[in-house]
């Protein structure tokens, strides 16, 4: 092409806006808070209902933090779910098998170890996808969905094909509560402002991701990487190393996902995580993160997560069944999405018919 | 004669971009109209327009004297205007057959009807002059320039009367420019109108009858080619008077900097062996395919070499990208589209990439310093764009240069390896090129420059060099070279094999 190829569309005082997704979910809080005022049970819109909402979507946030980074450097991570619930096993049977009560000595070196084995877990698997990728040069779908299978697989090994129960005595409180979203104030880290520990968790993850994304070297040339791998490689970035630095991330942030998620069900389940990578995914591209690499954001994410959350659990409380739910979050994805590339003139025929 | 094609006052707006304004021209039936303006001046805006892509606001446009709008490329097709684009777009995994067919109407059950349809395939094909290749052999393993002949025959089998050449050379080399231009003079004898847009003056003199230059959107000027100089046609693109197409900054050519001894890859270069002084501007001439773009690849480490080693102001260098570009190399990519910058990334970010450490403090960017930078060097090359923030993809081709060399220059690199730096740009924004190279030298630094254009070798570099199948052929100073050498030199040792 050799001219001048600007193309301001006539939606641009619609699509210029950057917080699409704030809005969306602005609307779908809006639009269920009145059915269910209107049909439903009225609980909907609730302190109660809305910390349930914020943890449930904090749980998708934290892995879709690392999720968004990869996806920004041009890759996909398919075994996100299963290396969130293979982090989790493996926590749940350290906290099964040791015995010693919460309040005596050792404990808190063994509730250490316990944290350390699960956060190594997830990076570990964060690590394995990122070497292959870089050193095989392998298309990351390919190469995650390899690994999905086997991180499914090692759980169950480990797990013994069976759901790991940890008694509640061998759990510290703090790990009990994380998830907490009842009505003693005494259980929040902010008790005056009763919102649940890992949405705390989660707001700090996200400024810190959003400021290495923005501010630093790294970050920069992540999105160069996903922008043009080749471009990145002629300006001297180290491609592969930070291909795999960037999986090796996202692993911290699924085994913090596997912590939140622990601590929410109490149990660990390896089998659990199968589609979870999915929902992930969703919150990301949710958030106007871009598959072909180079554009995400953040923030977005965040909100991604919480309308994936919003619906289940409006509908939910509009009693729509569950099979109901999934169809319609699908076809909200595929209208946010939509609804993204009109901001950039996409689908050119309808732009096309209207210049 | 009545022409073949009258377009009468088109404009074109997108959004406040006035891409055409009254724009008019005519194209006769056995006629080529040669279509001139600098990058910018609105030359693909109107070839879309006229290929139905885009729709005009206003104006007229008729063909053979009834009234032309076309709603969309395939209904330009058949009322028989097609385009040859100046970037490929076949389908490389279908045969050229599959290819040439693509699109045409009822060829739904096509499998079924193969054999008509080959016959008139083949023809088609043979009139481009590709009578060797198979209908059935698979169009990427296909030369560039068997591609473009494909390109044009797709367009022959449309029964076409007018077709439009969207700056068809600038991927061909020599030889096949040659017989490009046949195959456009057989059209012209077979009473077809055609429009050539082109950046190089000397090819549309070669194939053209006729001219039309178009300014900012504007039509400046039209006529018949004997009437009018190169040097007037220049000011009427360009604006201005451009006293000197290739202008020389004086430069004093110092000690050896940079050594090659023997550089070999697979499967390309071989045995290189250079030795380049400070300030001096070495040219590589040379066949698509000869191993030119090899040989600056290798040199900035981008491909593995199992042979030789490369050697600045003594000292040997280590052989990764890195380390050759901490050294003081930069390389300016011959595909800027697809490797040299970030396209859909933002003026300030093609700047910064790689050259962050300049406003970076314990790792963490200083974005303000950053968009400073960015600024800055904006203004120093003057880069045509609205805001640093804008993307790439929506500069012109040479404002997009502009980008790959500012970054270049901010990375403050102290050899040049410039591969095709002048393609696909217009005629000022090369001389600023050449300018800036000369001024390079001037301050001490080298460059290699890499060019399939013979005049603008011969104008600007102190030596020339030309690369036959991988090999450092020969190389004299440039005013020992006259443009016929250079040919037959780079041609000479393939004949020999």
């Amino acid at each position: 092409m050799t001219e001048n190829q600007t193309r301001p569309n006539k939606f641009h005082w619609l699509t210029s806006f950057r917080h699409g997704p704030t809005l969306a979910l602005l609307a779908i809080i809006a639009l269920f808070a009145l059915l269910d005022w209107q049909f439903g049970s009225g609980r909907f819109f609730s302190p109660r209902n809305a910390r349930v909402i914020v943890n449930s979507a904090a749980l998708i946030a934290v892995p879709a933090l690392g999720m968004t980074m990869i996806i920004i450097a041009g890759g996909i991570d398919l075994s996100a779910g299963t290396a969130l619930t293979l982090s989790g096993t493996a926590l749940a049977i350290a906290f099964r098998d040791y015995t010693i009560p919460v309040d005596q000595a050792g404990a808190a070196t063994w509730i250490a170890a316990a944290l350390a084995l699960g956060l190594g877990v997830g990076i570990l698997c964060g690590l394995i996808n990122g070497l292959i990728i870089s050193l095989t040069e392998m298309v990351p779908f390919i190469v995650t969905l390899g690994t999905m299978t086997i991180f499914l697989g090692l759980g169950q090994v480990i797990a013994d094909e069976s759901t790991v129960y940890p008694e509640s005595g061998h759990l510290p409180d703090w790990l009990r509560y994380l998830c907490y979203t009842g009505s003693n104030s005494d259980h929040y880290w902010l008790g005056f402002l009763h919102i649940p520990s890992s949405a705390l968790i989660a707001i700090v993850l996200g400024l810190l991701v959003a400021a290495v994304m923005h501010f630093t070297v790294f970050g920069r040339n992540v999105v160069a990487i996903g922008s043009n791998a080749s471009t990145a490689r002629l300006c001297g970035i180290r491609v592969g190393w930070t291909t795999a630095l960037v999986y090796a991330l996202a692993g911290i942030f699924v085994a913090v996902g596997a912590l939140l998620y622990f601590a929410n069900v109490k149990n660990g389940n390896p089998s659990d995580g199968t589609g979870k990578e999915l929902e992930i995914i969703a919150a990301v591209v949710l958030g106007g993160g871009s598959l072909s690499g180079g554009r995400g954001s953040v923030l977005g994410t965040i909100i991604g997560a919480l309308i994936i959350k919003t619906i289940s659990s409006g509908c939910t409380m509009l009693s729509i069944p569950n099979t109901y739910t999934h169809i319609i979050i699908g076809v909200i994805i595929i209208i946010a999405v939509l609804i993204d590339g009109l901001r950039n003139g996409a689908p050119k025929w309808l732009f096309d018919r209207l210049r | 004669m009545n022409p073949l094609l009258e377009v009468t006052g088109i404009s074109k707006r997108f959004g406040p971009t006035i891409a055409l304004e009254n724009v008019s021209l005519s194209a006769h039936a056995g006629r080529v109209l040669a279509l001139i303006g600098e990058n910018g001046a609105g030359k693909s805006t109107l070839l879309k327009t006229l290929s139905g892509a885009h729709r005009a606001d206003a104006g007229t446009m008729s063909l053979e004297g009834r009234p032309y709008r076309p709603t969309s490329p395939i209904d330009a097709r058949d009322s028989g205007v097609a385009i040859v684009y100046q970037e490929l777009t076949l389908a490389p995994d279908l045969s050229i057959e599959d290819n040439v067919m693509l699109g045409r109407t009822g060829t739904g059950v096509g499998t079924l009807f193969r054999s008509n349809q080959r016959a008139s395939v083949t023809e088609a094909l043979h009139r481009v002059g590709l009578h060797h290749v198979s209908p059935k052999a698979r169009t990427g393993d296909q030369s560039v320039a068997t591609q473009q002949l494909i390109e044009v025959a797709r367009a022959l089998i449309s029964d076409a009367k007018i077709i439009l050449f969207d700056e068809p050379t600038s991927s061909l080399p020599a030889a096949d420019v040659d017989r490009l231009f046949q195959i456009i003079d057989n059209l012209r004898s077979r009473g077809l109108a055609v429009i050539y847009i082109s950046h190089f003056l000397e090819e549309v003199r070669r194939v053209a009858d006729d001219y039309a230059v178009l300014r900012d959107g504007n039509s400046v000027g039209s006529g018949e080619l004997a009437s009018i100089s190169d040097d007037q046609i220049i000011s009427l693109m360009v604006g201005r008077d451009v006293d000197d197409l290739f202008p020389s900054v004086p430069h004093e050519i110092g000690e050896v900097r940079l050594e090659v001894e023997d550089l070999g890859a697979a499967p390309m270069p071989k045995d290189v062996s250079l030795a380049l002084r400070r300030g001096e501007i070495f040219g590589v001439a040379g066949l698509v395919g000869a191993g030119r773009t090899e040989l600056l690849r290798c040199l900035f480490a981008l491909e593995p070499t199992y042979a030789g080693h490369v050697r600045l102001d003594g000292r040997r260098l280590p052989h990764n990208v890195r380390g050759r570009r901490k050294a003081g190399f930069g390389l300016l990519s011959e595909d800027r589209k697809n490797e040299g910058l970030a396209q859909n990334l933002s003026i300030v970010e093609n700047l910064a990439m790689g050259n962050h450490d300049r406003y970076t403090t314990a790792g963490w960017i200083n974005l303000n310093a950053r968009l400073r930078d960015a600024r800055a060097w904006i203004k120093k090359v003057e880069i045509k764009a609205q805001d640093p923030g804008q993307a790439v993809s929506e500069l012109s081709g040479g404002n997009q240069q502009k980008v790959a060399i500012a970054r270049l220059l901010a990375q403050d690199a102290e050899i040049y390896l410039l591969d095709e730096p002048t393609k696909g740009i217009d005629v000022g924004t090369k001389a600023e090129i050449y300018r800036m190279m000369g001024e390079l030298a001037a301050d001490g630094k080298t460059v290699i420059f890499v060019s399939s254009y013979l005049p603008e070798l011969l104008a600007v570099c102190d030596r020339v060099g030309v690369m036959t199948r991988g090999r450092l052929a020969e190389t004299r100073d440039a005013d020992q070279w006259d443009e016929e050498e250079l040919m037959v030199a780079a041609l000479a040792a393939v004949e020999e094999r």
